[in-house]
């Protein structure tokens, strides 16, 4: 190809040796490097998690029955109100320096660099999350068996929020009050996931299993994985023009 | 040959009309220097050139073949740097340099990054992070990819702005080696800059 490059003995990239897979990884490292480099971005939703979570037993005061009743509602809302929070960090600082740009008209297909993004979105943002609900649950006076239900739904369900919450990060690039429209298009869309997660802990409590739940947000995961990153990628475009 | 050719391009920019019934032909060895007013449009015929915009009507035909039918292929061979330095503040030189060549298909290589950084006056910058630089240096990190590529096909928005001598003279020199392999590139530029032995085909936007 090149001849006449640069001058003797100067080095040169070499050509073509990454594959998707090496820029995926390199588009989640760099994500988590980001973000252990500003870390407030990352620790304001989960404060906020926490904070919701504890004012409820605070308000509602102790009747143990009712809290117990309310945990997995209570939780499930906190984590999608964590989530809108930590969406609106997932293009936009790419967007607003050039980056996503960049992203765009590389030689990667942009589809694989949102993937990448959407999962370290869930690695960030939506794991904490998980990790920390078992610990704020047992202000609620939930036992064992209900907190590792309300956890596994958590975990379940988080990466569906990262998936469609890409596609209305995506929607409301760029625009102004973009934070409250972000919040009006991907709040309904999270309902389904909201209703089977909570649900999940009091069908358990009330002897009619689980299996249901599961298999419902499974199919949920599974569907927004299909479809998301494509309407995310379609959105991204046209916020780009 | 590589060639890039765009027909009766027509761009409407929030109800204004920018260009109608644009066309130029360009082939490798050959650089488009775009000049017009501000806001006449050049750098949204180069967004249009790059398929981050589509064009109200016209085609933009890479090797005889429109762009529409050849993203990937006519992506990699592309390198687009615009007003952005579409550098992460947060990030060191070295993470922006290499995560761009990776996303371009390249694997990182230090020893080109360090050599590209030093023609760029930016010796030993690696490990610094971009927050930390000056914004005359950060435009020269950007521009330091353009020795980093190995794309055909160079659109370049005013490159040369707040370069000193010394760093105008060297970015001349690098678009001019590219042209010389057979390269192409399209540019903006309210300075008049001296390409060495380059074909220059100017369009006048906004006349």
């Amino acid at each position: 190809m090149s001849t006449a490059g640069p001058p003797q003995g100067a080095p040169v990239n070499e050509a073509a040796t990454s594959s998707g897979g090496s820029v995926f990884v390199a588009v989640v490292r760099r994500e988590i490097a980001l973000a252990m480099r500003q870390k407030g971005d990352v620790l304001t939703p989960l404060f906020f998690f926490v904070i919701v979570a504890s004012l409820f037993p605070l308000g509602v005061g102790p009747e143990v029955q009712l809290l117990a009743r309310m945990a997995p509602g209570v939780l499930w809302v906190g984590a999608l109100l964590a989530a809108m929070l930590s969406l609106q960090r997932l293009f936009a600082a790419d967007h607003a320096d050039g980056s996503l740009e960049q992203m765009a008209i590389s030689g990667t297909p942009l589809t694989l660099i949102v993937c990448a993004k959407v999962l370290a979105h869930f690695l960030l943002s939506g794991l904490p999350l998980v990790l920390i609900a078992p610990v704020l649950g047992i202000q609620f006076g939930l036992d064992a068996r209900a907190l590792g239900i309300l956890t596994l739904t958590l975990l379940v369900g988080t990466p569906t929020l990262s998936l469609i919450g890409g596609i209305g990060a995506a929607l409301t690039l760029g625009v102004r009050g973009g934070g409250v429209l972000l919040s009006l298009l991907t709040l309904p869309l999270y309902i389904p996931v909201l209703i089977f997660g909570a649900g999940a802990v009091e069908a358990d409590a009330a002897g009619l299993g689980v299996s249901a739940h599961f298999s419902l947000m499974g199919a949920l995961l599974l569907l927004t994985g299909l479809f998301a990153p494509f309407a995310t990628t379609i959105a991204l475009r046209i916020s780009l023009e | 040959m590589k060639t890039l050719e765009a027909t009766l391009l027509k761009c409407i920019r929030g109800e204004r009309l920018l260009f109608d019934a644009l066309g130029f032909r360009l082939q490798g060895g050959q650089m488009l220097y775009l000049r017009g007013a501000n806001g006449a449009g050049k750098t949204s015929l180069l967004r249009l050139l790059c398929g981050l915009a589509q064009p109200e009507s016209g085609q933009i035909l890479w090797n005889g073949k429109p762009v529409g039918e050849q993203t990937e292929l006519f992506r990699q061979d592309l390198f687009y740097l615009g007003h952005h330095n579409a550098l992460q503040e947060a990030l060191t030189v070295d993470e922006n340099l290499a995560f761009y060549a990776t996303l371009a298909g390249m694997a990182p290589n230090a020893a080109a990054t360090a050599h590209a950084l030093e023609r760029m006056g930016l010796r030993g910058c690696q490990r610094r992070l971009v927050r930390h630089l000056s914004q005359g240096q950060k435009r020269r990190v950007a521009l330091s990819r353009l020795m980093l590529n190995q794309a055909s096909l160079w659109i370049l928005d005013e490159p040369f702005v707040a370069l000193d001598t010394a760093s105008l003279d060297l970015l001349a020199g690098v678009i001019g080696q590219h042209l010389q392999r057979g390269g192409m590139a399209v540019l903006t530029s309210h300075q008049q800059v001296d390409i060495p032995g380059a074909q220059v085909q100017t369009l006048e936007l906004g006349a």
